[in-house]
């Protein structure tokens, strides 16, 4: 039998709001254990709730850009169980009335056609705080609460189960990330947990409409892993069905180290989470006003940017698709491309030398030392014949590391191109009369030599001659009077 | 007269012409408490040093000509109000040892007119309770008769009122809790409309129901009280961003015209014979100050307990559940792990009466039963809303008893949770509206035992039923009557 896997996911983001959801506390990552808390996120007696205009606004923000209808009446609801970092003992959440609903986002697998996957809702909820265990002085070892994170905004995104392999959660999950950190409303950070997802995965024998039944697998935090988690557990279900046993419903973590899940707590352990609305917390009501409010004040989507930089400037789709990865390498794209209209040239730039620079000194393309319109002026000396590509990269390095306008650059170091036929003859003349063994061996036929002379004449050079003006002359004098 | 006896509108008086200072005025309340207290049972904590402190900071505010009528005034409050650095028990075992680190903004803002705090009153452990014999601090009597119970939630709060122990006190009302001791003490207790004070800082029962209320002397007091403590409060979401009114402005001692209803619902076969005779002689009063009685139907009153009792356990189960040992109060010592920990501390914490509730509102909020309980009592309560709303499209104000029947015995309920729960029957409508209303000393039954009345009120209509209740107290005398303790 074969068998079809499904696939959905729920997508937890951290929303970059700077303070909590509930309270003014910060949301800083990596600061002294309980140092960011107050009484409402400590859940102390009498502490009550405050909702956080800006987390509602984010919230709209990611819903429109997945498609999704903006409730205009939406509920908190309490979630109830009992955790040592669940300071209230129940988590506020959205449940029957959730901000957004019914949305979708287009993915595409290489190779593939595109695919429309659909978002059931996005809601908005309070994170919990988190354990420490004897690595805190005074601890010993015993166990400690660490309320910082308790009351961090997040958004929980949950898609349709339409998802049939690991390639196309990934995309999937690729698409979302690029998203809500192009919305500005995620750092997108997986490592610090700002963006993770849980996976329900289950697997059906192909031809058949009846789902079967899926294992929720938690809090996966890195592309790599939901790949391999996703992989691990199709072929975990198949074998099980394959060896005459039965998928039970239940919750599974995945262990990076053996690129493995196991299971975390079955069904029957599960909890009746006993959701009620919030008494606390007034229904909230979002006008149709606020909604086009934020429609206008939304970017331009990555998708769509993407697509423009196909058909407007004429870029590669796998161009398109890697400056598009982020609203600031785009951008940055576009307003070179504003001072250069070789958005080909600039977007090899882009993905080379500047990817290469920043990558090394680990810089952000916000923080590129050099301007759009700096690299432009580059560009424009090569296309000129100024400067070849090869001086460009020394042009670059040396705005990179000290800064400068290219031209002035280029006048100081005395690198720019010779052009002057009569100044490259010269050279070539003393080149080829050093050489006769080579001439010889070119004027026999063996073409390769050519390289040699180039290499010989560019050297001389200091590789300031015009690399189309020496293959010009060396071949005509090579292939002598 | 003792400085006791003083109402706040007397203290406020001699404080400001200086024929007494807060200072002493706040020892002879300290030294009141001390001579009743073994009687009553009032207080769970007297904090009489930072009470002189407060005094004393008083005083100098008045000589400084920047007082406001509360400044130097010796109050106490519910121990369900977080007063930072004070223990806040909310009468149970769980928080025996619990100190804030906060305070609630209702006692920040008398704190903000210069009151002076003697303590925290003694109640129901988490409010919930009809008696005051609920608390893990032991039971409150009752001044007018240390036999019998004075009423709950805040019995602790209507009791030192009748003992005189503060001139004035703030309870909380989730089904009458505020009304229904003070109708057991003899003393004025108002239950102002949802979101017209700030819950915040206020330990949590029944969040969609609970609302903070002054307990005193008069109807004046009463005023006073709420005008300090009502107002928007940007840390409670709930609280309402509407002008507080001048309340005592609204005294004006003129009831001619106002419409009263009459809830035929409320007037049944079976209502205590004192209460009924307090209820007519009170109309009989009103007639002749010149207002109009009208029939009323509230139509699913017979439905209120039952959909109070659904509502309130719900949430009061999930608002309770932060009481778990982990980072604050009653941690179990001898307990294996972390479920047997937070199940042990529980146990140990809570207890018969917050246990039935916790088990109740679990039960109605449990997936298989939360649209046959929670979600039909929601239902129900729109309804006894809108009973509410068509009732006063035609009056002013709607007359009823306080608590069917006198204050009882101690004890004399303790083993029949479902009689006591009855003993709300007159309130617990009002809190399921949303809306205001007040209990005002309204006669006294054969034995001796205080008996009020219930002025109920539109929301936000609190100035009318103060008015009505000052025209009341301006036309008898029942107010003035002290309890022999
Ligand atoms: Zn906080």
């Amino acid at each position: 039998m074969k068998f079809q896997p499904v696939i959905g996911l729920e997508v937890h983001a951290q929303l970059k709001t700077g303070s909590k959801i509930f309270c003014g506390c910060s949301t800083a990552f990596g600061s002294e254990p309980n140092s960011q808390t107050c009484p409402v996120c400590l859940g102390m007696p009498g502490a009550l709730p405050v909702l956080n205009k800006k987390v509602v606004e984010f919230a709209i923000r990611a819903g429109l850009a997945t498609n999704c209808t903006i409730a205009h009446h939406s509920v908190f609801a309490r979630k109830n169980y009992f955790y040592p970092d669940l300071p209230k003992g129940y988590q506020i959440s959205q449940f029957e009335e959730p901000i957004c609903r019914k949305g979708w986002l287009d993915i595409q697998v290489e190779g593939q056609e595109v695919k429309r996957i659909g978002i059931t809702r996005i809601h908005m909820e309070e994170d919990a705080g988190k354990l420490v265990h004897g690595d805190v002085p005074g601890l010993d070892d015993g166990s400690g609460v660490d309320l910082n994170r308790s009351c961090t905004p997040l958004l929980e995104i949950v898609s349709e189960p339409d998802l049939r392999s690991s390639d196309e959660a990934v995309a999937y999950l690729k698409q979302l990330h690029r998203i809500v950190t192009w919305l500005g409303i995620c750092d997108g950070n997986m490592e610090e947990g700002s963006f993770r997802c849980d996976a329900n995965v289950s697997v059906m024998p192909v031809g058949s409409d009846t789902l079967g039944t899926r294992a929720e697998i938690k809090n996966v935090n890195s592309f790599k892993f939901v790949k391999q988690a996703i992989e691990y557990e199709i072929q975990r279900q198949i074998d099980l069905i394959e060896d005459g046993g039965t998928v039970v419903q239940e919750t599974r973590l995945f262990d990076p180290n053996s690129g493995t899940t196991r299971s975390m707590r079955s069904k029957e352990e599960a909890h009746d989470y006993r959701y009620f609305p919030d008494p606390d917390l007034v229904p909230l009501v979002i006008g149709a006003d606020w909604v086009q409010h934020a429609q206008k004040e939304l970017p331009e989507l990555p998708e769509h940017r993407q697509q423009r930089f196909i058909t407007e400037l004429g870029l590669p789709e796998y161009d398109a698709e890697v400056l598009t990865a982020s609203r600031e390498l785009a951008d940055y794209f576009e307003e070179c491309v504003a001072f250069h209209h070789n958005a080909k040239a600039v977007s090899n730039w882009l993905m080379g030398e500047v990817t290469r620079s920043l990558n090394d000194s680990g810089t952000a393309i916000e923080a590129c030392p050099v301007t759009p319109r700096q690299l432009a002026e580059l560009l424009k000396l090569i296309d000129t014949g100024a400067i070849s590509v090869k001086i460009a990269k020394t042009v670059f390095e040396e705005m990179w590391k000290n800064g400068g306008e290219p031209q002035a650059i280029v006048e100081k170091q005395g690198l720019a191109q010779v052009s002057d036929s009569g100044e490259i003859e010269a050279i070539i003349d003393g080149i080829i009369a050093a050489n006769a063994a080579q001439v010889e061996e070119f004027r026999g036929g063996k073409e390769k030599v050519f390289g040699f002379f180039v290499g010989q004449v560019m050297k001389a050079s200091k590789g300031k001659a015009n690399p189309a003006v020496v293959n010009e002359l060396l071949l005509t004098k090579l292939k002598g009077p | 007269m003792d400085i006791f006896e003083l109402t706040i509108g007397q203290l406020a008086n001699q404080l400001k012409a200086g024929t007494v200072s807060s200072v002493e005025a706040t020892k002879a309340m300290l030294e009141r408490i001390e001579a009743v207290e073994p009687r009553v049972g009032s207080f769970i904590t007297v904090t009489p040093e930072s009470a002189l402190a407060e005094a004393e900071a008083a005083d100098r505010r008045i000589a400084a000509g920047d007082a406001h009528m509360l400044t130097g005034v010796p109050l106490a409050l519910k121990d369900i109000f977080l007063t930072e650095g004070i223990r806040t028990t909310c009468g149970s075992r769980i928080l025996h040892n619990f100190i804030p680190p906060y305070s609630a903004t209702a006692w920040e803002r008398l704190r903000g007119c210069g009151s002076v705090l003697l303590g925290k009153l003694n109640q129901d452990e988490f409010a919930m309770g009809s008696s005051n014999e609920s608390s893990a601090f032991g039971v409150t009597r009752n001044p007018w008769d240390i036999t019998r119970i004075p009423g709950g939630s805040s019995g602790g709060s209507a009791a030192a009122i009748a003992a005189r122990q503060a001139t004035a006190t703030l309870g909380t009302d989730t089904g009458g809790s505020i009304r229904q001791p003070s109708s057991h003490c003899g003393c004025v207790g108002l239950k102002p409309t949802y979101g017209r004070v700030s819950r915040y800082g206020v330990i949590a029962f029944a969040s969609s129901l609970d609302q903070v209320g002054p307990i005193t002397r008069d109807v004046t007091d009463c005023a006073i009280m709420l005008g300090a403590i009502a107002g928007h409060d940007p840390k409670d979401s709930t609280s309402i961003n509407t002008p507080v009114p001048d309340y005592t402005a609204a005294l004006t001692g003129d009831v001619k015209g106002l419409k009263i209803g009459l809830p035929k619902e409320y007037y049944i076969d079976g209502l205590d014979r004192d209460v009924q005779a307090a209820m007519d002689r009170a109309i009989e009063t009103y007639r002749r100050l010149g207002a109009e009685f009208v029939e009323i139907s509230l139509p699913h009153t017979d439905y209120a307990v039952a959909t109070y009792y659904l509502i309130a356990t719900a949430e009061a189960s999930s608002n309770l559940a932060r009481y778990d040992g982990v980072r604050f109060g009653h941690r179990s010592p001898q307990a294996a792990g972390l479920i047997d920990m937070m199940t042990k501390s529980r146990s140990e914490g809570f207890g018969a009466e917050v246990k039935r509730r916790i088990m109740l509102g679990t039960y109605a909020l449990s997936s298989g039963y939360y649209d046959a309980y929670y979600v039909k009592a929601q239902k129900v309560r729109t309804l006894i809303m809108g009973d509410f709303t068509r009732a006063f499209e035609a009056v002013d104000a709607i007359l009823t008893p306080v608590a069917p029947t006198p204050a009882f015995k101690i004890g004399e309920m303790v083993d029949d949770p479902l009689q006591m729960y009855l003993s709300d029957i007159f309130t617990i409508p009002v809190n399921l509206a949303g809306t205001c209303a007040m209990s005002v000393p309204a006669g006294f039954s054969a034995s001796g035992l205080p008996i009020g009345l219930q002025l109920i009120g539109k929301p936000f209509g609190e100035e009318t039923i103060l008015r009505a209740g000052h025209a009341f107290e301006q036309a008898t005398e029942w107010h003035t009557r002290k309890a022999e303790i």
